[in-house]
């Protein structure tokens, strides 16, 4: 009980809060500037994605309590996304196939 | 010390649900039915929003001539303000649902009033933005730089999103006046919270994958 009182204090601490927030702030800053670097389109999309990615998952471990709730939620809700999520990808390759099918 | 804050029929309930997880009659996720749906709803809804950013993603690669039209100013530097906007907006919910836990009734309606402010904020911008693009010649079906397919993904992408935002505001309202006067309880905050959070979660994947990879450079 005393352990789980304190555990409450924490995830809903002023701090904590105003502490992600700079740290999606700051993400979204690397974001814009990255956008102006001349990379390649892989490798700029691999890190918008990946720091997209990042603030997501603050955002639901933080934000919106799921770290705090008891872990069988997560996993009953997050692989089920993710498995739905790659399942959408399976037709993608196509995409490649009918730019260069398309007639001009 | 833990067993004083402990009371409270809400407390009472709360530690019976954590106690059944799965003797049956209880909940094995310890959180109630109205949390554990609109989690379900968000992870159905996110899986739409995949489909619908998949989708953009497929003919955008498809497309030879996909139209980098977005300026710095004023689109990035005005979608990176609505970026802020949703990102504190979020915020202020949080401290509305912590104002809510802590039954402080007023100062919860106050920050949910902030939010729903942010909201608002992030919804005129947005119009201004779609004014902007409208008056350079974009429309669902054609543009004056490329395939007409860009039309189409940004304004059905952004507006299901708009929607989203609009809905929100409004639900955030509602929950606002019934919680401020008594008819609903923290838990109706928490879950008000938790689609509100959502759709500033979704728009962390719009921001840079709309705009972010199409600014047009020099």
């Amino acid at each position: 009980m005393e352990h789980s009182i304190e555990h409450t204090h924490h995830a809903g601490s002023v701090k904590l809060f105003l502490y992600v927030w700079f740290w999606l702030l700051g993400l979204t800053g690397v974001e814009v500037f990255l956008a102006y670097e001349q990379l390649g389109v892989k490798l700029m999309l691999t890190l918008l994605m990946g720091l997209s990615i990042i603030k997501a998952s603050l955002i639901i471990a933080y934000f919106m309590h799921l770290r705090y709730e008891r872990r069988s939620l997560a996993l009953m809700l997050m692989p089920a996304l993710v498995f739905v999520v790659m399942m959408l990808f399976v037709v993608f390759p196509d995409s490649l196939r009918l730019l260069h099918m398309r007639p001009q | 010390m833990g067993s004083q804050e402990l009371t409270g029929s809400a407390h009472l309930h709360e530690a019976a649900v954590r106690e059944s997880a799965w003797g049956g009659g209880g909940s094995p996720f310890a959180i109630g039915s109205k949390k554990l749906g609109m989690w379900l709803f968000i992870v159905s809804d996110a899986i739409t929003f995949s489909a619908l950013l998949i989708a953009y993603s497929y003919v955008r690669v498809a497309s030879a001539d996909w139209p980098m039209p977005f300026h710095f100013y004023p689109s990035v530097i005005k979608a990176t303000v609505m970026t802020f906007v949703l990102l504190s907006s979020s915020v202020t919910m949080v401290m509305g649902v912590r104002a809510a836990k802590l039954d402080q009734r007023r100062t919860a309606a106050k920050w949910i009033g902030a939010t729903m402010l942010g909201g608002l904020t992030f919804i005129v911008l947005h119009a201004f933005e779609w004014a902007t693009l409208i008056e350079e010649g974009v429309r669902l079906f054609k543009n004056p730089w490329g395939t007409p397919l860009f039309g189409a993904a940004f304004f059905t992408l952004t507006g299901l999103h708009m929607t989203h935002v609009a809905i929100g505001v409004i639900y955030l309202g509602v929950v606002a006046g019934a919680y401020g006067s008594g008819r609903l309880s923290s838990e109706d905050v928490e879950v008000s919270g938790l689609y509100w959070h959502f759709v500033d979660l979704v728009w962390m994947f719009i921001f840079p994958l709309v705009y972010l990879l199409s600014v047009k450079m020099g």
